[in-house]
């Protein structure tokens, strides 16, 4: 078994050390930071901190404000809140005019469990995606989430970054090192490729696990980066393995396995299958009854994975 | 740099040659919003001449006092006032909305003196406040004016930033209603009420008052008294008619979005001379 690891408490923490090595940083949430863990950060910097209260879209202005003048400005809350409550605020003060505003969303997908379909976040990557200038990424463990929340405060321009509530497992050791718009191969194989983001990464490598007892190796490919898509790995392993799955928290429109397909389309078409919601919301429960009863879960990447390895020997014939 | 102090009569030929500019501007672009931008010349020529510390020929000056526009509507009042107080040349006004002019149809960043892409109402006083905490950050002294529509004053993000603004006691901003009473659709009153005004900001925690918002002296009066109380922030209510200046838009809703015909043109600078 893996060890646990949770992203936000990697995302708090992180923010309070940036804090003191970028004394431009300034930090926003919306009456969450208990849950978000931008508290820790608040304590250590309470002047470069603005709680704005339950109001998401003024907070959002509030942050491209601070931006214009100069500051790097992480705005923080729930994921539901961050995208689809406040998009209007994110098109027009954070992606027209580029600001440098990074949006650090807590508890996204459904993993968020038990507060049910209000607060789960199964849009957010593709009305984030949606914005031009957005660069959209969904870190898989705390390591990566460090990483991640450093380089979007180090580089200028809208960033969304997506965590999560429930701890996840660790994927990455200290020597791990995140690359602008690149994927990560956290397994080799040439049957097929399994292109996952967030905590689906950890269970597509069990489902690779489980696959190479059946003789199918497969390759996982963890792709932090929703946009912009390591199109370069996706073609390598659309060449190489001849058929992709796609496993995201996330509905099947508009985020990682739509963004996939249509650059496979394309440059290199070969079979797909999508492990990801369906056109339906979930219900309350424990984040792993409800990623199994809404098919994220390793049993489903395993049936994508055969189903399109089928498609691939039928096409081959 | 603005020159010396103007005079009162200066400025209202200053305002006199604004509305001119609206009307030539929106009557050449065949689209555009004559009415609130008629409506809200005053006070623009009156921040833009006379109470903005800003440098035209340096548009990124860190010290600057903003003004941003969120009734964004009125664009083209804007860029005749940035125009003629040096931002960019006053020939450019005629490429109002044509592919490729630094003109939007609603103001966006990539023109001088612009702070803000802005255009989707109530979004503007958020970054206001945004602006306002940055200076009391930087130990900066630059003062934040935000122009709002009383339409917009529908939008619930206005009384977000409201309540936001005296939250975090910000004296540097400054907040102007255009209060014209009228809306796309037609009189406030009949669509959505927004009275009593500023009684709701100051029920925020605003400092508030109420001028007549085409009477020079008196906006820049108000303009002065802001600042105090210390810690709150100060809105002034303008008391306008849109339209004014011409006789045939004056509080008709019509004007609110459409341009003036050339025959329409024509007989508003008749009357603007």
């Amino acid at each position: 078994m893996r060890e646990l690891s949770s992203t936000r408490e990697a995302y708090g923490r992180t923010l309070a050390l940036l804090g003191k090595e970028n004394p431009d940083l300034v930090v926003l949430d919306a009456d969450l930071s208990k849950s978000t863990m931008t508290q820790y950060f608040a304590r250590e910097f309470p002047e470069r901190f603005f709680n704005c209260g339950i109001a998401e879209q003024n907070m959002m202005g509030i942050a491209a404000g601070l931006a214009a003048s100069g500051k790097t400005a992480v705005a923080s809350t729930f994921a539901v809140f961050a995208s689809s409550r406040c998009f209007d605020q994110l098109r027009i003060c954070i992606s027209q005019p580029r600001s440098n505003v990074k949006v650090i969303a807590t508890h996204g997908g459904i993993s968020v469990g038990e507060d049910g379909l209000s607060h789960h976040s199964i849009e957010d990557l593709a009305l984030v995606c949606a914005l031009p200038g957005f660069t959209v990424l969904v870190p898989a463990d705390d390591v990566e989430t460090e990483l991640a929340v450093r380089m979007a405060c180090a580089l200028p321009g809208p960033f969304y970054i997506r965590l999560g509530r429930p701890k996840v497992p660790r994927l990455f050791d200290n020597t791990y090192q995140l690359t602008y718009g690149k994927a990560v191969v956290l397994r080799q194989g040439y049957d097929a490729t399994i292109v996952a983001t967030g905590l689906m990464s950890a269970r597509a490598l069990e489902a690779a696990d489980s696959l190479a007892q059946e003789g199918i190796e497969c390759r996982v490919l963890h792709m932090p980066w929703v946009k912009p898509l390591d199109e370069e790995a996706v073609s390598q392993a659309a060449a190489e393995t001849g058929a992709i799955i796609t496993a995201e928290e996330h509905l099947q429109h508009g985020g990682l396995g739509s963004r996939v397909a249509q650059f496979v389309v394309r440059h290199s078409p070969v079979p797909m299958e999508f492990v990801a919601m369906k056109d339906v919301y979930a219900k309350s429960g424990t984040p792993d009854q409800l990623l199994q009863r809404y098919g994220l879960s390793a049993e489903e990447i395993v049936r994508a994975v055969r189903s399109s390895v089928a498609s691939k020997k039928r096409l081959l014939k | 740099m603005i020159e010396a102090q103007r005079t009162d009569r200066e400025l209202q030929l200053i305002a006199r040659n604004l509305r001119r500019h609206i009307i030539n501007m929106t009557a050449t672009a065949g689209s555009g919003h004559p009415g609130g931008s008629l409506s809200s010349v005053e006070i623009v020529a009156t921040l833009f001449f006379r109470v903005l510390r800003h440098r035209p020929t340096e548009p990124e000056w860190a010290e600057r006092d903003r003004f941003i526009l969120s009734k964004a509507h009125a664009a083209p009042l804007l860029y005749a006032a940035l125009a003629e107080t040096g931002y960019f040349p006053t020939t450019e006004l005629g490429t109002l909305r044509k592919l490729d002019s630094r003109l939007q149809g609603h103001p966006d960043k990539i023109c001088p003196g612009v702070e803000m892409t802005c255009g989707s109402l109530g979004q503007g006083l958020s970054f206001g406040i945004g602006t306002a905490l940055a200076a009391r950050l930087d130990g900066l002294g630059y003062r934040v004016y935000v122009l709002l529509g009383d339409g917009e004053c529908d939008e619930g993000q206005v009384w977000e930033a409201a309540m936001a603004a005296a939250h975090f006691n910000l004296d540097n901003l400054i907040a102007v209603i255009d209060h014209n009473k009228i809306q796309l659709d037609g009189w406030n009153k009949q669509i959505m009420n927004v009275e009593p005004l500023a009684e709701k900001w100051q029920a925020f925690g605003w400092h508030a008052m109420e001028v007549d918002g085409h009477n020079i002296p008196e906006i820049q009066e108000a303009f002065g008294q802001t600042g105090s109380p210390k810690g709150k922030p100060s809105v002034i209510v303008a008391h306008t008619v849109k339209g004014k200046g011409v006789s045939f838009m004056e509080n008709n809703p019509d004007f609110h979005g459409k341009a003036p015909s050339a025959g329409e043109a024509a007989r508003a600078l008749r009357e603007l001379e």
